[in-house]
């Protein structure tokens, strides 16, 4: 029980490493050059805006979920 | 990190840990967190309408994550949860004309703050009352990993009150074979409205009324009810952030870098329900509506926002 416990907390630690890895290259290639964009298209098309901003944060969700889910199950096999 | 449509300085950092740690909870209990977010944002010094309409636009993808995961688990009730969001919706605009009334008579913070003490109070003494009476029951439990099949097999104290609610046919009458109930189409509007209601009138996704509703109203079993509450809050949280965005309150860039944080919090809460039974989750949601409670006595006594 201990040893599958320890497995598990392993896997986790590693995957909260590749996981902030990526999220930190994304701040830096996709919402660094995102934010001026989008704050001209908040006070211009404030419509249009409020459409991008639904589908950035899905869009995202659908990803993250996706990368997580692969991080999973490479780490851990496919019992979850 | 600058966010130019806030004009607010915050570190990502504390964004991604505020995120985790709603997410972690939204994953688990199916709600949304705003009663941490709000505050947590409005900590930085960003303004409560960026605060409220943020927060909004965060809790849209960190459900988008967490039902995705509850689907893939079998507790997913599509019909349900589209049925509800319209319900959800009409109540928010209910509730939000409520505020607008109040503001006129110019005791519209007294007012909500009472309701919301009142609401949280009775939510969680009803449910320590109901899943202690449920635990102390001497029929068997699911053992093991609770998903699918066997999260319908719940228990509550409170069955036979949802049984009567169920046997009162009032035309039409809906099947809703995922949950395995079958119940009025009107009762799963009033719930939706009335957790709808409380979104507007309270603020936030008001998933700590609604998913006790269904767990208690609707019959549904606590795992489809925390899974359909998410998928609902997709819908609702997604007209919310819409209408908040066109009046110039959401800094999208912030939900994004929260978000991040989140999507893993949501995945690790939602995987989390299947080592838990129904009665024990629903002792274990008790503390949220008494941590929402405190920070509005708090905010009353010292008359400021957390």
């Amino acid at each position: 029980m201990k040893k599958e416990t320890a497995k598990t907390l392993r896997a986790f630690a590693i995957e909260l490493v590749v996981y902030a890895a990526l999220v930190v290259a994304y701040f830096f290639l996709v919402l660094h050059f995102l934010g001026e964009g989008l704050h001209q298209l908040e006070v211009r098309h404030r419509y249009t805006y409020a459409g991008v901003a639904i589908l950035l944060i899905i869009g995202q969700a659908v990803v993250l979920e996706s990368v997580t889910t692969l991080l999973l199950r490479m780490l851990r096999g496919r019992s979850e | 990190m600058f966010f130019p449509i806030s004009g607010a300085h915050i570190s990502p950092m504390y964004l991604m840990v505020t995120g985790f740690l709603i997410g972690v909870l939204g994953g688990f209990f199916g709600v949304g967190g705003s009663f941490i977010a709000g505050p947590a944002l409005r900590a930085m010094g960003l303004d409560w309408n960026f605060a409220v309409g943020t927060d909004l636009a965060h809790i849209v993808g960190k459900s988008v994550v967490a039902a995705k995961r509850h689907r893939a688990l079998g507790n997913v009730d599509l019909r349900l949860g589209l049925i509800m969001a319209l319900g959800t919706i009409g109540g928010a605009e209910v509730g939000a004309q409520l505020i607008q009334m109040l503001k006129r008579a110019g005791n519209v913070n007294l007012v909500v703050s009472i309701v919301s003490i009142a609401v949280y109070l009775s939510i969680s003494t009803f449910m320590i009352w109901e899943s202690r009476k449920t635990l102390a029951l001497r029929k068997p439990m699911p053992r093991g990993l609770v998903k699918g099949a066997t999260a319908k097999q719940d228990q509550s104290a409170f069955m036979h009150v949802t049984r009567d609610i169920q046997r009162l046919k009032i035309w039409p009458i809906i099947k809703l074979p995922t949950s395995g109930v079958t119940i009025s189409l009107w009762i799963i509007l009033l719930v939706a409205f009335v957790g709808g209601l409380f979104s507007g009138f309270l603020g936030g996704g008001a998933g700590y009324i609604r998913m006790p509703s269904m767990v208690y109203v609707l019959g549904v079993p606590t795992h489809l009810a925390v899974g359909t509450d998410l998928f609902e809050i997709i819908i609702s949280a997604s007209y919310g952030t819409f209408t908040h965005a066109i009046k110039g309150n959401v800094d999208i860039l912030i939900a994004l870098v929260m978000h991040t944080g989140a999507a893993i919090g949501a995945q690790i809460g939602a995987i989390s329900t299947q080592y838990f039974t129904g009665p024990k989750i629903r002792l274990a949601f008790v503390p949220l509506p008494l941590i929402g409670a405190a920070i509005v006595i708090y905010t009353l006594m010292t008359g400021h926002k957390v």
